[in-house]
């Protein structure tokens, strides 16, 4: 009987998901539950080294086993929300997140419309294409601490843009972002924007190649001119592509840290502090686990907003159509 | 055959006699005159003792060696010996019971004798216990000044921080950054603790970051400090530098006048061929108030199990201490040695005047000895925010100042 009916989709690929099952601990143990870990012991007064969170009390046996039931907890380290507390009271977290907010929108916004437009500019059959996409992706070769070094010295007023073009009589000419609390970050993004545009170039390229070539005839034959072509026609069709890079855009925004210790080290002041930082100062220089874990929290946070909603709508979707 | 079994007899013997151990040693003085000066510890600790130093350099500055050190030991994988700052960086470390109790060198020793300071031993002690082998002191309560750049505007060099503050505006014209200050945020709350100390007093400093007295940080003393502070703004105003070295190289070059440093900027002095007093001075204490903290250099011991390298970490910290140690290396590194009865004739007059300083005993605790690491960073916050945004006033400053004090534990 058994035999006959369908087989329990539990063992179907039985091999392949055995084979699955290292990759599932790894992520449940030290993804899920080194994030929850995190998320708990932000509610401590952790310093340098992590603290118990409570001890069971009023331990009572009963009877001749050796069962032992505990009836009471004492909270040990326990502080509640006092680490988010002195977290929004800070001033530099609220520069950081105002600077990640700065960075994020227009990071993504830049990126996508250059990284198209040199995609379009690219996609016109021209000729040097492959030396020209070396080019252009070739920042992406760098590691945001080189990046972060060369911009550091082409934004120096002494020695870097602003010299080169008062060297060539324009006296008065003023160029040093990473000197001026107000647009320092603009200076750190036109750093990350030279490093990750090629990437998004060659994503957006890929794109583009795929879309079918009767699409582009058809257009013609309508008379429908390119930009039209392309707004309408060619960028609906490449939805797939614009999700994978908005997912790549977003996962370098919220991690930017290198970059910013490499270029300006936070400064002038605090005027370029982002997020990132802040966890990693309290965390291993402040010595205060329980304020970095608070951060981190918030940052996760911030993402499963953005991420779930777009998930739910995304993949929800998908399994009604 | 036989010849080899023999030699591997022979080797064996040594190796059980003599108790040698690899001994790694991890610290993060890679500068030219830090490696120098730790060379000299090397160097010691093998001639004297049948083990070998094996050199641990970090690179980068503390912030970055103490993570590292700290997650290594508390990995299980702990190095023979580590260099802290003396103070409660170690604090917890010391509690979680993962550093070796030294009290049994320190009594054989004689330290409680020979170290002075007396206060150096206390960083270092916890309940009555030694953990720790003070190295060198190193004073904050420095200010640079260029004799060269007072000469082209035309001024005498100043021999006080009013004086120094006064000259200020007449720098700028003759086209001089009056106060080198680099942007590390520790050089800004390092510039203010000097201030604190040398405006209003070492016990000031010690009441607001040792009892938390927060109605003296709120108070009128300490609002003056908080006014100096931003005539210092004023006069950093402009000093578009990173790193504390390069500030002082502004001192060297004559395109700044003074800089708030502690006595390490001796070195770079030293190195750049100046002398004191001639190319350039230097006021102890801001030249208002002659004191010196005296923070520094210590080493402590991790718990190993390896009985071999407990006995090796007995033998440096002996090696640490000893006399002919403390001179050469305290000579190469620019700091003042742990103990007064050794002889320092080739001193230069600005290390000079730091030993008179300290045989006369006015000596303060080091702010690290005083505030938890959390507590540094918040100040560091504060206070980089401050000197670099002209827009906060004095009073806001102080206010927040107040509110980091009394969360301080």
């Amino acid at each position: 009987m058994d035999t006959t009916g369908r087989p329990n989709p539990l063992f179907r690929n039985l091999s392949a998901k055995i084979a699955a099952i290292p990759m599932i601990l790894t992520a449940l143990v030290i993804f899920v539950g080194g994030t929850a870990w995190t998320v708990i012991y932000s509610f401590t007064s952790s310093k340098l080294l992590p603290k118990k969170l409570f001890e069971w009390t009023d331990v009572i046996n009963i009877g001749d086993w050796s069962l032992s039931i505990p009836t009471g907890i004492v909270w040990k380290s326990f502080v509640g929300l006092q680490q988010y507390e002195r977290l929004w009271n800070t001033n530099r977290w609220m520069v950081s997140i105002e600077n990640l907010f700065i960075y994020g929108l227009c990071s993504l916004v830049l990126s996508f419309i250059i990284g198209f437009v040199l995609a379009a500019l690219l996609d016109q059959k021209i000729r040097f294409e492959n030396t020209f996409r070396t080019i252009i992706l070739y920042p992406f070769a760098l590691s945001f601490i080189v990046t972060g070094l060369v911009w550091q010295w082409l934004l120096n007023p002494d020695f870097g843009i602003q010299s080169v073009i008062r060297g060539m009589g324009f006296v008065g000419f003023t160029f040093d972002p990473l000197y001026s609390a107000d647009i320092v970050i603009y200076g750190v993004l036109i750093a990350g924007l030279w490093q990750g545009t090629g990437l998004i170039m060659v994503l957006m390229l890929a794109g583009l190649r795929g879309i079918d070539q009767e699409i582009w005839k058809a257009a013609r034959v309508d008379g429908i001119p390119a930009w039209k072509t392309y707004l309408f026609i060619v960028i609906p069709m490449m939805r797939p592509v614009f999700i994978t890079t908005l997912v790549i855009i977003a996962s370098g925004i919220v991690r930017i840290y290198d970059l910013i210790v490499a270029q300006t080290s936070g400064g002038p002041g605090i005027s370029s502090e982002v997020p990132a930082k802040y966890v990693y100062d309290y965390m291993f220089q402040g010595q205060n686990l329980g304020q970095g874990f608070a951060a981190s929290t918030m940052m996760l946070l911030a993402v499963a907003i953005v991420v779930i909603p777009w998930a739910y709508l995304e993949f929800g979707s998908r399994k009604r159509g | 055959m036989r010849k080899l079994a023999s030699l591997f007899a022979a080797t064996a013997l040594t190796s059980v006699s003599a108790q040698a151990a690899d001994l790694e040693v991890t610290h993060w003085w890679t500068s030219g005159g830090e490696a120098a000066a730790v060379a000299k510890f090397a160097e010691a600790f093998n001639a004297s003792t049948d083990n070998t130093w094996v050199d641990g350099a970090i690179a980068g500055s503390g912030g970055t060696a103490r993570p590292i050190i700290v997650s290594r030991i508390i990995g299980g994988d702990p190095m023979g010996a580590f260099q802290f700052n003396h103070g409660r960086q170690a604090e917890e470390l010391i509690e979680a019971g993962l550093l070796r109790d030294m009290t049994a060198v320190a009594e054989a020793e004689g330290w409680t004798d020979i170290v002075n300071p007396p206060s150096l031993l206390d960083a270092c002690t916890v309940d009555g216990k030694i953990y720790c082998a003070p190295v060198n002191i190193h004073s904050w309560q420095w200010l640079w000044l260029s004799n060269g750049a007072f000469e082209k505007a035309g001024l005498e060099v100043p021999t006080t921080w009013d004086e120094f503050v006064a000259a200020g505006p007449a720098l700028r014209e003759a086209g001089i950054q009056p106060l080198a200050l680099g942007g590390q945020p520790w050089q800004s709350s390092g510039l203010f603790n000097v201030l604190i100390v040398a405006l209003a007093g070492p016990d000031v400093l010690k009441s607001v970051y040792g009892d938390h007295d927060t109605d003296l940080a709120a108070g009128e003393e300490m609002a003056r400090v908080f006014k100096a502070a931003a005539d210092a703004r004023e006069m950093a105003e402009g000093s578009a530098v990173q790193d504390w070295n390069q500030a002082t190289n502004m001192v060297i070059t004559d395109t700044a006048g003074g800089q708030v440093m502690g006595d390490w900027a001796q070195g770079e002095f030293a190195v750049a061929g100046e002398t004191a007093g001639e190319d350039y001075s230097c006021l102890p204490g801001l030249g208002v108030n002659e004191v010196i903290s005296t923070g520094g250099d210590a080493f402590y011991f991790p718990v190993v199990d390896d009985p071999e390298i407990t006995a090796a970490q007995d033998e440096l910290a002996k090696v640490l201490l000893s006399p002919e140690t403390q001179v050469s290396f305290n000579l190469a590194k620019g700091s003042l040695p742990i103990r007064g009865d050794v002889n320092l004739d080739t001193a230069n007059d600005c290390m000079k005047k730091g030993l008179e300083i300290l045989a006369a005993g006015k000596t303060l605790p080091d702010v690290n000895m005083l505030n938890t690491e959390d507590t540094n960073n918040q100040l560091n916050d504060l206070f980089v925010e401050f000197f670099n945004d002209k827009s906060i006033t004095p009073e806001a400053a102080q206010e927040r100042f107040v509110s980091i004090i009394e969360n301080a534990d």
